[in-house]
This record gives C-alpha cells, structure tokens and sequence, in this order.
C-alpha cells in the first residue's frame, strides 16, 4: 500500500494526472497501431490525396494520399521506441557516472565530476550532428544522442544525492552485514536515488520526442520507410501554402506528447519528494533540442 | 573574486580541451573512410594514399590533433575536404545571418519571458496568471519547426506581412529586407525560448516575493508589488543571468532547425548540409566553434554573475 502512495499522491496532482493519461494514451496508440490502424499508413492512393478532413479520412489524407490519422498512429509507435529507448541509454550512463562520481577514490570522483559539466554543456543536437556525421542518420542517432545528453544530466542530479544517502544508517549497517559494494549500491543506494531519476527520466522522454522530431526534419532521424512525426512534418513542409490544414496534425500530437511527458516529470517530483515545496516545483525549465 | 575568475578560466581551458578532444576523435574513428569519401567509390589505393598524405591524415592521431590545434590556435580552421574553402573565412560570412537572428531571437525571448513572467507571478493562483504559466508550458513544448510553419502560414500566407523563406542575395547592403527576412524566424525561435524563459521569471519573482527585503520594503508603506518591483526584481534580473547560457544553447539548436526551415543561409543550414556530405573536416571545425562558443558564454555569464550579485561576494 505505501508502496505506491506517490503514484495516488501523482494522480491527485492535476500535472501528475494529465501527464500520466497522456503518456499511457500515447502507449496505447502506439501498441494498438502495431495491429490496427484505420488504413495502410503508407498506402498510395494518387486519386485521393489531399482529402480534406472527413470520412473515412478522419484528419485528411496527404500529398500521396496516405491516411494522415493512420500515419500518425504508427508514428506514435516509433515516438514511443525512440523515447523508451532514451530512457534506457540515459539510465546506464547516469547510473555509471553518478556511481563513478560517488563512490570511487576522490581523484576519480573530482575528475568525472568535472567531465559532467563540460558534457552539459554540449547541446543534444551538437551530439546528434556528431554521430550523425560519421554514421549517418537513423533512429539510433536519437536514441544515443538524448541518451547521452540526458545521461549527463541525470548523472549531476543523482551524484548528490548518492552522497547523501551513503552516509545514512542503513547503508552503513549494509555494508557492516558484510554486503559488498555492488550489492550496497544495488540493494540500498539506487532505490533511495530511483525517484529523482525517475523524474530526469520522464523529462529525457520529452526531450527524446522533440529530438526524434527535429532530427527526422533535418533527415538525421527517422529513415524515409519508417512512419514518424518529423518527417510527416518535413514531407507536408512543401506543401504548406496550399494545404496548411494537415500540417497541424503532426505538430499538435509531438506538442500533446512532450507536454504530458513534461508534466509527468513535474508531477512525479512533486509526488515522489515530499520536502518540495510547489515554489521550487516551478524550477524546472525544460530543454528545448529541436 | 580574482581567486574564482582563475579557477573558472582553468576550468573554461579544461573544457575546450575535452570538447575539441571529443569531437576530434569522434569523427576520427573510421580514419579510411575520409579519404575513401572524398576519392569515391572506384578510387585506387594510391589515390586515397596521396588524399590521405595532401589532408595529414596517414600521421598518428595526437599528431593530426596537435596540428588542428596548432591550427586553430593561428586562427586556421582547417578547410573542406570537398571544395577545399576554408573553414573560417565561411563561418565569418555564416555569421552575418546566425548572429543577428541570435541577438534578435534572444531580444524576442527577453521581451515575452520579463514583463509576462513578472505578471504570471504577481497573479500566481488568480486566473490570468495561470492562464500564463499553462500557456507557457504549453508552448515550450512546440518543436521549433512546427512554430515556424504555423507563423509562416499565419502570417506570410494569410496575411502577407512577412516572407515565407530566403535571405536576400545583397545581404546586409538592404538592412530593411534582410531584417524582414530575419523576423519571422526570430520570433519563432523567440517565441518558444521565451516561454522557457518565462518560467524561470516566474520562479524566481516568486522566489523573491518571499525574500526579506521585500517583505521589509512591504512593512515600511509601499504596497507589495511596488516593493517587488523597486527591490526583487534586481534579483529576479540576476536569476535570469545565471540561465543566460543555456538559452544560447537553446538559440543555437533552435537556428539550425529553423535556418532550415525558412533556407537562411546561416551556420545552421551550413552545418547541416556539411554532416549531410560528411566532410567531415568541416564539420569538426563548425562543430568546435559552436561548442566552444556555447562553453565561453557560460564562463562569461559566471563571471559576470559573480562580480554583480553582492551575495555571491559574500560567499567568499
């Protein structure tokens, strides 16, 4: 039962509430689209295309006559791949760099303290041109790219708070039972850290769904085959004058996304920390990628 | 104040160390492949050894990092491996579209986030103020080009204010048109900073309603918002400061989508069309500047932060 209080303590925040409907609705779409979605998303139909929206084409179709709703349906699919997959790579890095900079010898501790600063401050598309430089451009260049920009981040967050909670009672009492430690770090340390990373990890998610979006703009993410946000975007740029209507869509549901994701973090912070008060809440500032 | 501005300079060195060393060895790791780009795919090895021998790249790795350096130190960015123009002398031209779209998006940002975070704070819980605080969530999680094609279509489309794309081809010898073209894009990156920024406004002027010199001002006869705004908001100034840097970081990213979205030839679209072709010895150089840019904004604007706010002098 206590267990899961913050998540009823979540729901009761408005910010909590939204946010955490809007992540599992995109969730659900995006799991849903793998089996159904109300056409082929990259079905050609020439004589059809540029419908308005209506029926059967709830949102229109586009230049090729591809169902709009149906691609952003699967698109959603790809969003949600790319923003978990973030989150993964931001966790191991910000777990190893986080427990590099709390646990170890002082000097290692001091020098990868300062390698995190100066990583904060390359912007997540500096790193993206980077990769995509050498590699090229595919979905993985979002993921890494976020993952390591976040990473660092979470890795600042969470060190201070490592520090604090290796000098608490249990911990000491662990290490006296004879616990190594790994097991200590396992067992004791990262659960008392897991809600701030929780936390950084729903903001890395709101990043990764800007990132996908920008990079796939400037053709550094998603490939043409694959169904995405950003390229929708990018395909339906040329036609703007002429149908501005069907632009809409695509950046109505990356702005849906980030948004709950972003109010998901606010919400769980505050759920999760019961010392904060709603003025330090406001803190939080997002950053923006793309 | 002098003891901090050294170790902050030291740790400025440290970081255009790394970084320069991180993007160097980053775009250095497939070093066949540099030369295969350029020869092409039907090259013979001794093309691609003659290429590799013109660019230095049959040396050792540190070698070809010392001479970079040394390069740069001397004010030579290398050039490209395509056309062989040189770095620096197109970033310089670059510029002349990136930095005052930069200054005016910054200016935008500046203009929305200050008088409207203020107020946001002032109404906190009243139904205007948090009208702004959701508005500026809500816009600060619009992706950039996204903003862009709405303002274009609002107001280069429907009502024909502005253009939809392109610079013009005299460049600044028509500031009146050069500027129009700027406008649109600044303000859709402005637009969207400003919202961020708005909120970091708005907690720090809540921050300071708090404070004791305010409540004090308050006691002494001015009204409250009279005493916030003779005696916070000199706090709330310094506050947005200190987040100076990371808006810079912001205006650049956001320049690269939207030099592209609206075809500005600025550093953006260079860079973009520089990763694109992989020259790569190009892009090292375009990606050290921005970098090191973005690093010695943060330097300045701790150092400034320092010296201005009495507290941080007390500190030491």
């Amino acid at each position: 039962m206590t267990r899961f209080a913050w998540l009823r303590r979540l729901w009761a925040l408005s910010t909590g509430r939204f946010g955490l409907l809007v992540a599992a609705g995109i969730a659900v779409v995006a799991i849903a689209a793998r089996f159904w979605t109300p056409f082929n998303p990259q079905r050609v139909d020439i004589a059809g295309r540029w419908a308005p929206p209506g029926w059967p084409h709830l949102l229109g179709t586009d230049g090729s006559g591809r169902d709009i709703l149906s691609l952003l349906m699967a698109g959603a699919g790809t969003t949600l791949r790319v923003a978990v997959g973030a989150a993964v790579v931001a966790t191991v890095i910000g777990i190893i760099l986080a427990s590099l900079g709390a646990l170890t010898a002082r000097w290692i501790r001091e020098s990868v303290a300062v390698v995190v600063d100066i990583l904060i401050a390359f912007p997540v598309l500096i790193i993206a041109m980077m990769i995509s430089a050498v590699w090229g451009g595919s979905l993985w260049v979002v993921i890494i790219s976020v993952g390591i920009g976040f990473g660092v981040n979470v890795a600042r967050v969470t060190r201070p708070e490592l520090r604090r909670v290796l000098h608490s009672d249990f911990v000491l009492a662990g290490r006296a039972s004879g616990l190594t430690p790994f097991q200590n770090l396992w067992r004791h340390l990262l659960p008392n850290v897991a809600p701030v990373f929780i936390v950084q990890l729903s903001w890395a998610m709101a990043v990764a769904v800007l990132a996908e979006a920008g990079l796939s703009y400037l053709g550094f993410g998603a490939p043409v085959t694959e169904p995405s946000w950003g390229l929708l975007l990018k395909d339906l740029q040329a036609y703007i004058t002429v149908y501005p209507l069907t632009v809409v869509w695509p950046g109505l549901a990356i702005t849906l996304t980030v948004l709950g994701l972003n109010l998901l973090g606010d919400g769980l912070r505050e759920a999760t920390d019961p010392t904060l008060s709603p003025r330090r809440a406001a803190h939080h500032v997002p950053e923006v990628v793309a | 104040m002098i003891r901090y501005a050294l170790t902050r300079s030291a740790l400025l060195l440290l970081g255009l160390f790394v970084a320069s060393a991180l993007i160097f060895f980053t775009l250095r790791v497939l070093p066949g492949d540099v030369a295969q780009l350029i020869a092409g795919i039907n090259s013979t090895p001794e093309q691609i050894a003659a290429i590799q021998q013109r660019l230095g790249l049959d040396q050792p790795l540190p070698v070809q990092y010392a001479t970079w350096i040394g390069g740069i130190l001397t004010g030579d960015l290398g050039e490209s491996m395509l056309t062989g123009t040189p770095v620096a002398s197109e970033l310089a031209q670059k510029a002349q579209v990136t930095i005052p779209l930069g200054l005016l998006s910054m200016t935008v940002a500046i203009v929305i986030a200050l008088p409207f975070g203020v107020l946001s704070a002032i109404r906190r819980g009243r139904a205007d103020g948090t009208a702004l605080n959701v508005g500026a969530q809500a816009v600060a999680a619009v992706p950039v080009v996204w903003a862009g094609m709405m303002l274009v279509v609002v107001f280069a489309v429907w009502l024909g204010w502005l253009p939809a794309q392109g610079f013009p081809r005299s460049g600044w010898s028509d500031p009146g048109a050069a500027l129009r073209a700027l406008l649109l894009p600044a303000i859709t990156i402005g637009v969207i900073e400003g919202a961020m920024l708005l909120r970091f406004v708005r907690s720090a002027t809540l921050q300071a309603v708090g404070e004791d010199f305010v409540r004090t001002a308050a006691a002494k006869g001015l009204t409250r918002t009279q005493a916030l705004i003779r005696h916070g908001l000199p706090t709330v100034g310094l506050s947005i400061i200190t987040v100076l840097g990371l808006q810079v970081a912001g205006i650049i990213v956001g320049a690269v989508v939207i030099e592209q979205l609206f075809t500005l030839p600025g550093i953006g679209r260079m860079l973009v069309a520089d990763v694109s072709n992989r020259d790569l010895l190009k892009v090292q150089g375009e990606l050290l500047v921005l970098t090191s840019f973005v690093l010695i904004v943060g330097f300045l604007v701790d150092l400034a932060h320092r010296a201005i706010d009495p507290r941080q002098r007390e500190a030491e």
